[in-house]
């Protein structure tokens, strides 16, 4: 399928990996990463292996559990996932308030392997088990108005005890614009590394936009409303400035506070020595290297509309 | 007083190993992957705080003597050569671990983005006050040596509000930071405009 940038066929070049663990060896890593066991793909002209479950699953942005990387991992355990159910509401045929089974249970769950870039200048590379969202939202009808696609985190605050402060407005919402929403690469993940989506992740399913920052992928959802307006954000309602309402990856776009033009890979894969301490840095791509959506915003000034 | 004489006894070397500790201690993490997913942030994060620590902790020394009478005059200097210390490696993390000396984007950091730009003045304004942290320098530099050190104070507040600026939304550990700084310089001043001259 055209839609996973990376394919499991495009074995890493040994020959690439060589020369980085020589030039990273001089510069006092041990050079020696471990080659893990698992898949290998290549995107573009880059190659790149995916994260370990370890590593994707101990340092996640998930701020209802504490704003540290380790947070969620310690303390999303509180959530309960079980019973869940997501209301699908606003403009669509049948509305109605949807078991998680009842969703998931007819979607065709695939693979899909894609890259994660943070708004903090980091990214991985991250095995997802999910279905393409166009899938759901044919299934409910979205109807003619609709233009939009909004989110909704849980609000749980006796389970996810940062929602009693203030910090973002809870409980956290995202939204996108119906074509994002129908676009193929925009899937419902419901797992990684073919494992149960993990609590911290976004338990039981989270959305993931690979060419928009992290932070548009909100996590375990209750609510997907298709409205007329551009709905609102969690990030966007904290620093209008900061996060614009569409967050694609751009590094012609600098966030006010840091520079986007290039990101570090994290992880031990990434080589370099010592958990990715010598790592090199790398450019970052437009639309994180999904250059497909690009059609999307095709007469729009993406400085403005950032 | 007898408190004072002992808590003067230990040598100055040993505040430095003291001091270091906390390197040594990040080192020993980072060695055994003990750092978490991504050891170059942490390894920056906490050298900036332990700098950050460190110029806070000379800022206790005053209050301590005027208000509590515990003397430790003698190992101020030390603190904040210790500061200089943690904060020349944090910027050096940042400078070729983290940014890789690519200085098209270095430049453009400093020169746009503020918590930058401040942390940087902060760096620079610490180079005279560490160069001149001897004796020889009290002695040439006479009633100017005092002047000059007072520089201290915008610094901390700079590195205080450094660390402010970066994060995201309002987590507590560097508001806390902040407010401490804040009191310490207040009661400077208050103590200057004898506010507080009868506590003395």
């Amino acid at each position: 399928m055209y839609i996973n940038k990376y394919r499991e066929k495009d074995i890493t070049s040994e020959k690439i990996f060589l020369n980085r663990r020589q030039l990273f060896a001089l510069a006092g890593g041990f050079g020696a990463f471990a080659l893990m066991p698992g898949k290998s793909f290549a995107i573009n002209k880059d190659t790149r292996k995916s994260n370990t479950f370890e590593e994707i699953t101990n340092y996640n942005n998930f701020y209802e559990f504490g704003v540290g990387k380790s947070d969620p991992a310690k303390y999303a355990e509180r959530l309960t996932t079980e019973p869940w159910s997501i209301a699908i509401d606003g403009l669509v045929d049948n509305p109605g308030i949807y078991k998680i089974d009842e969703i998931t249970n007819d979607m065709p769950i695939e693979k899909r392997i894609y890259r994660f870039r943070c708004v903090e200048g980091w990214s991985m590379v991250i095995p997802w088990n999910g279905f393409q969202l166009s899938h759901l939202l044919n299934k409910v009808g979205v109807k003619d108005q609709a233009k939009y696609v909004s989110f909704e985190t849980l609000y749980r605050p006796e389970e996810m005890y940062m929602q009693k402060t203030k910090i973002l407005k809870w409980p956290y919402k995202e939204g996108l614009r119906l074509d994002e929403a129908m676009h193929p690469l925009t899937i419902l993940a419901t797992g990684v590394y073919d494992k149960p989506l993990p609590k911290q992740n976004g338990a039981p399913i989270r959305l993931v936009v690979p060419w928009k920052y992290g932070f548009k992928s909100i996590k375990s959802i209750v609510r997907i409303s298709l409205v007329e307006n551009e709905p609102q954000s969690s990030w966007n309602m904290q620093n209008k400035r900061e996060y614009g309402f569409y967050s694609n990856v751009n590094p012609n776009v600098d966030h006010p506070r840091w520079s986007q033009a290039s990101e570090r890979y994290i992880g031990k894969n990434i080589g370099g020595g010592l958990g990715g301490l010598f790592a090199e840095r790398h450019d970052t791509s437009m639309f994180n290297g999904y250059d497909e959506v690009s059609g999307l915003y095709k007469d729009m000034d993406l400085s403005i509309f950032f | 007083m007898s408190l004072n004489k002992t808590l003067n006894k230990m040598p100055i070397w040993c505040l430095y190993i003291i001091g270091l500790c906390p390197f040594f201690i990040i080192l020993y993490l980072l060695f055994n992957f003990k750092l978490g997913v991504d050891p170059l942030k942490v390894l920056e994060h906490e050298l900036g705080q332990w700098g950050l620590k460190f110029l806070i902790l000379t800022l206790f020394v005053t209050p301590l003597r005027s208000f509590f009478n515990i003397n430790l005059l003698k190992y101020r200097r030390t603190l904040g050569l210790l500061a200089f210390i943690y904060i020349s490696l944090h910027l050096s993390t940042w400078l070729f671990l983290d940014l890789q000396l690519r200085w098209d984007e270095i430049i453009k950091s400093i020169i746009k983005r503020p918590f930058i730009t401040i942390g940087m003045l902060g760096f620079l304004l610490m180079i005279p006050l560490a160069v001149t942290s001897n004796n020889i320098s009290i002695r040439l530099l006479g009633r100017r040596w005092k002047i000059l050190h007072k520089l201290v104070y915008i610094v901390i507040f700079a590195g205080a509000l450094h660390y402010l600026l970066l994060v995201k939304s309002w987590p507590l550990e560097p508001i806390i930071y902040m407010f401490v700084v804040l009191f310490l310089i207040l009661l400077r001043i208050f103590k200057k405009t004898k506010i507080l001259s009868n506590f003395k």
